[in-house]
């Protein structure tokens, strides 16, 4: 099979594959009765067209980023967590118990305490489904669809119970502390004379993330131990000739990819909520499987795709707003997306393949 | 000629991507003979095999059939126009009885049982006409490799095959059973049947081919009367060059003991076992080659010795023991022990097909300081080394950053043997040197550890290759059901005498064909009596 050069690998059928759902979707918005054009301003209007856009965009795809990087780091040791959902949860639990547990004095303390806390709930929640898949090959899937179930009762339990504040009618914790409030975008810029959209989300959570970025590319490609979980992920046999103990490997990989999965609690309770609600996730843990893949793994993809899964999300949200077209649509064509750029993949590469194959041929001969 | 060929090609030719398979071959198999194709790996015998089996379609070209001209859009075809196929891998429902086998696919109607009566009987006349013994009762998992092959053929010719392609027949086989095949595939030439036979094996094109047709690279590049040519000849044209077809070395002088195993047993997850006390030395500068049929236990020896298995007994390298089970027993701890291990498949084991060559360079040894400080691993400096290594093992194409998947048979055995011997080893372990490697590289793998002996490395050689274990040990041990047979040395005794181990027979009996087929039969009597009575309790249970 002739294969296609790095760059047209990369970004050339991820691109194709979001051009075919895009024109998929607008068959769908015509067939409603609705113009596609119209509805392409509004999404880009509304997720690009003011600081306030970008800094829901920017908001989204730092969640994304994490349970994207999440799911990318499993893959590679051969795990599909599906569970980055009950990670972030756990995540979740672990920021509001570091934010509530002292009347932190500023935001810089805070912040690293609740990475922390974050990281270290999330990867506690991988660490059983890991165990269990490694010693005794009860499959991770399973096991991680159903520790989100655990986590989402678990919070529904902690939430109605003891974290709920006395008199409080509402399943939440209390406010965090003034001290533990993150910086927005907005209060970032404004130093430096650049104003941004004081009622957008976006925090120096984002920053976070892009560091996870880094670290995850560095863990990977650089450290001898993302070479023993890519060798895992690759070929199980040839670690065991290699002595690469799978034990040990894929519990860290899962160590690791529920700890990025629980810093998205970082962005979205301590840096929107102020507080543990139920249900932080909001399906998240599930975006960041369709990330990674669009993203191929990779953690230059995993940005990219998380700050367009985070168009799709504001501008979805914009499409709503603005016409008539049903909110269920939105969850249409960003499943739409999710199908062409991760599940039919191939659909898209191997077609490409030949057509690369052909003209080389031809300008050859 | 005045009768018309069985087969004819004309210009058939076949690519893949940019690889061209088959280029503008042209062949006539002569009815009633047994036709030879012989080529190294990925000369293109399999793409021209699954051409005229149905199972890839010729960009160009013609195929007739007995004079006919015919299209073979699909298996379904082929077998319509007489072609029947036995593959390397067989292609049999392992919990069926050998009639359920036979049947599958050409029942008639819907019920089985007037299918197997008439297969029972169709059977033991074509058992009676052309000596392909089998038992229609045995499972297949239960019976040797030698009779699931009779069944492929049977298949076959169930199905009013005429003309019969065997894939490399005898990779499975003990010498003893591919003689058996032979008589049975010269007994179906002599009733007329069209015998094409793909091999990589000269002696096998000398003994049985009436001609035989030379590919390479997609090509075809002769088509010679068998009794008109020579190996010598037909390795040349394989190759296009002349090639060595024996390794020269010279005497052995063995030193110290490196390798000590003793009372060695292992038992698999199934509860067999598959090593029944093996004891075994191996010296310094000598190559220990062990011989045997595949599934007799080499595998699992090597595996332990590499800390891929866990075991009971004794191992000890340079006089200290190693741990067989627990957290001990692993690759890690046995390349730190000074043990070098090239495994039976590369592919799966040897190399991470995604991996590129120069992070391959480093498998299992991704730990060392030569592979960089600390956390992180020194990338620039391996793909510097790994390129120089390739330089020196002769991997082609010199590209580090290509991935493994991309390089072919012999150039990722280079790749693995040029890292495990670049480690200076005490014990390099090697499983299935050349299995699938061209005869080019197989010379230089050859060398290359002849000339690790030479240095005064221990070798513990695994090869189904009888002739590969003969040429390059300096000590043969044979291996049968989880046991050594016997240790010989290989100028001391013949492929006879090694045959007879193989199948777990002893000593030297004047008539060693015949004790063979006496074993099998036995066998075959017995697993006829286990399975007879168990099957047929089934079958009550199952259609009552």
């Amino acid at each position: 099979m002739d294969r296609l050069p790095g760059w047209a690998d990369a970004v050339l059928v991820p691109l194709v594959s979001l051009l075919l759902a895009a024109l998929l979707s607008a068959l769908v918005i015509l067939g409603i009765g609705e113009s596609p054009v119209e509805a392409l301003r509004i999404m880009v209007v509304g997720a690009f067209g003011s600081t306030y856009g970008w800094g829901y965009t920017l908001y989204y795809a730092t969640t994304f980023m994490f349970t994207g990087l999440a799911f990318a780091v499993a893959s590679h040791a051969g795990m599909f967590n599906i569970g980055a959902e009950g990670q972030a949860m756990l995540g979740g639990l672990g920021v509001a118990l570091v934010c509530l547990a002292l009347p932190w004095p500023h935001w810089a303390l805070a912040l690293p305490a609740a990475v922390v806390g974050g990281a270290v709930f999330g990867a506690l929640w991988a660490l059983i489904p890991a165990w269990l898949q490694a010693t005794r090959g009860s499959h991770i899937v399973i096991t991680t669809i159903m520790f989100n179930l655990i986590a989402a009762a678990l919070l529904n339990y902690l939430l109605g119970g003891v974290l709920r504040p006395a008199g409080s009618v509402e399943s939440a914790t209390a406010r965090f502390p003034e001290g533990a409030t993150l910086p927005t975008l907005h209060d970032m810029l404004a130093p430096l004379g650049i104003s941004f959209s004081k009622a957008a989300p976006v925090n120096i959570s984002l920053f976070v993330a892009v560091l996870a970025c880094l670290f995850v590319w560095v863990l990977i490609w650089r450290t001898r131990l993302g070479y023993e979980i890519r060798a895992l992920g690759y070929s199980q046999t040839a670690s065991r000739y290699a002595g690469i103990g799978p034990v040990k490997i894929v519990v860290v990989a899962m160590l690791i990819s529920g700890g990025l999965a629980g810093l998205m609690a970082v962005n979205v309770v301590m840096g929107e909520a102020e507080r543990l609600l139920l249900n932080p996730t909001e399906g998240a843990g599930f975006i960041g499987i369709a990330v990674a893949l669009m993203g191929r793994n990779h953690p230059l993809g995993v940005f990219l795709a998380a700050i367009l899964f985070g168009f799709l999300y504001q501008g979805g949200g914009e499409l709503g707003l603005w016409t008539s077209i049903p909110r269920e649509l939105i969850v249409v064509i960003q499943a739409l997306v999710i199908l062409f750029t991760g599940a039919l993949d191939n659909m898209v590469r191997m077609p490409m393949e030949r057509a690369y194959g052909a003209l080389r041929r031809r300008r050859k001969a | 000629m005045s009768v018309a060929p069985a087969i004819e090609l004309q210009g058939i030719s076949k690519s893949f991507g940019p690889v061209q398979a088959n280029k503008d071959i042209s062949i006539k198999v002569a009815p009633g003979t047994i036709h030879g194709i012989i080529g190294e790996n990925g000369a293109g015998k399999s793409t021209l095999m699954s051409i005229l089996y149905g199972f890839y379609k010729a960009d160009s070209g013609r195929i007739f059939i007995k004079g006919q001209e015919t299209r073979i859009p699909d298996s379904q075809a082929a077998i319509a126009a007489g072609i029947g196929m036995v593959f390397q891998h067989f292609k049999l429902v392992e919990n069926f009885t050998v009639l359920e086998n036979v049947i599958l696919g050409a029942e008639d109607g819907a019920l089985l049982r007037p299918s197997l009566a008439k297969a029972r009987r169709e059977l033991a006349a074509l058992a009676k006409e052309y000596e392909l013994n089998v038992t229609p009762d045995a499972l297949i998992e239960d019976i040797g490799v030698g009779m699931q092959q009779r069944v492929e053929i049977l298949k076959a010719l169930y199905r009013q095959a005429d003309i019969l392609i065997l894939d490399e027949p005898t990779g499975v086989l003990t010498p003893a059973e591919a003689d058996q095949l032979f008589r049975i595939l010269a007994r179906l030439r002599d009733e007329g049947k069209t015998i094409i036979l793909i091999t990589h094996k000269l002696r096998e094109i000398m003994e049985i081919t009436d001609d035989v047709s030379v590919m390479r690279r997609g090509e075809m590049v002769a088509t010679v009367r068998t009794a008109e040519t020579g190996p010598e000849e037909l390795a040349e044209l394989m190759v296009g060059r002349k090639v060595l077809l024996r390794v020269e070395k010279e005497a052995a002088r063995p030193g110290d003991v490196v390798l000590e195993v003793e009372n060695l047993h292992v038992v698999d997850g199934q509860g067999v076992e598959r090593l029944r006390g093996i004891d075994l030395q191996v010296r310094k500068g000598e190559i220990v080659g062990l011989a045997g049929v595949a599934g007799n236990g080499q595998s699992e020896l090597l595996e332990v010795l590499g800390g891929m298995r866990a075991a009971t007994g004794r191992v000890a390298v340079n006089g200290i023991d190693l741990a067989l089970a627990g957290s001990g027993a692993d690759g890690k701890a046995r390349r730190a022990a000074g043990v070098g291990h090239v495994p039976e498949d590369r592919q799966r084991e040897g190399l991470i097909m995604a991996f590129s060559a120069w992070e391959n360079s480093v498998f299992g040894y991704h730990r060392g300081p030569a592979s960089g400080a600390g956390l992180l691993m020194d990338n620039a400096g391996i793909l510097t080394e790994a390129a120089a290594k390739m330089e020196r093992f002769d991997v082609r194409p010199r590209d580090a950053k290509l991935s493994a998947k991309h390089f072919s048979g012999g150039n990722q055995q280079k790749i693995v043997l040029a890292r495990e011997i670049e480690r200076n080893p005490d014990l390099l372990l090697v499983g299935q040197p050349t299995r699938g490697v061209d005869i080019g590289a197989i010379e230089f793998i050859h060398s290359q550890i002849i000339a690790l002996r030479d240095a005064g490395k221990a070798i513990l050689l695994v090869s189904v290759e009888l002739d590969e274990v003969m040429a390059l040990s300096d000590r043969i041990a044979v291996m049968f059901d989880g046991r050594i047979m016997g240790e010989r040395l290989p100028g001391e005794t013949d492929e006879t005498e090694l045959g007879l181990l193989m199948a777990g027979i002893e000593g030297r009996p004047d008539d060693a064909a015949a004790a063979v087929q006496e074993a099998q039969a036995a066998q075959a009597r017995e697993h006829a009596e286990e399975h007879g009575t168990a099957h047929r309790a089934g079958q009550g249970g199952g259609h009552g």
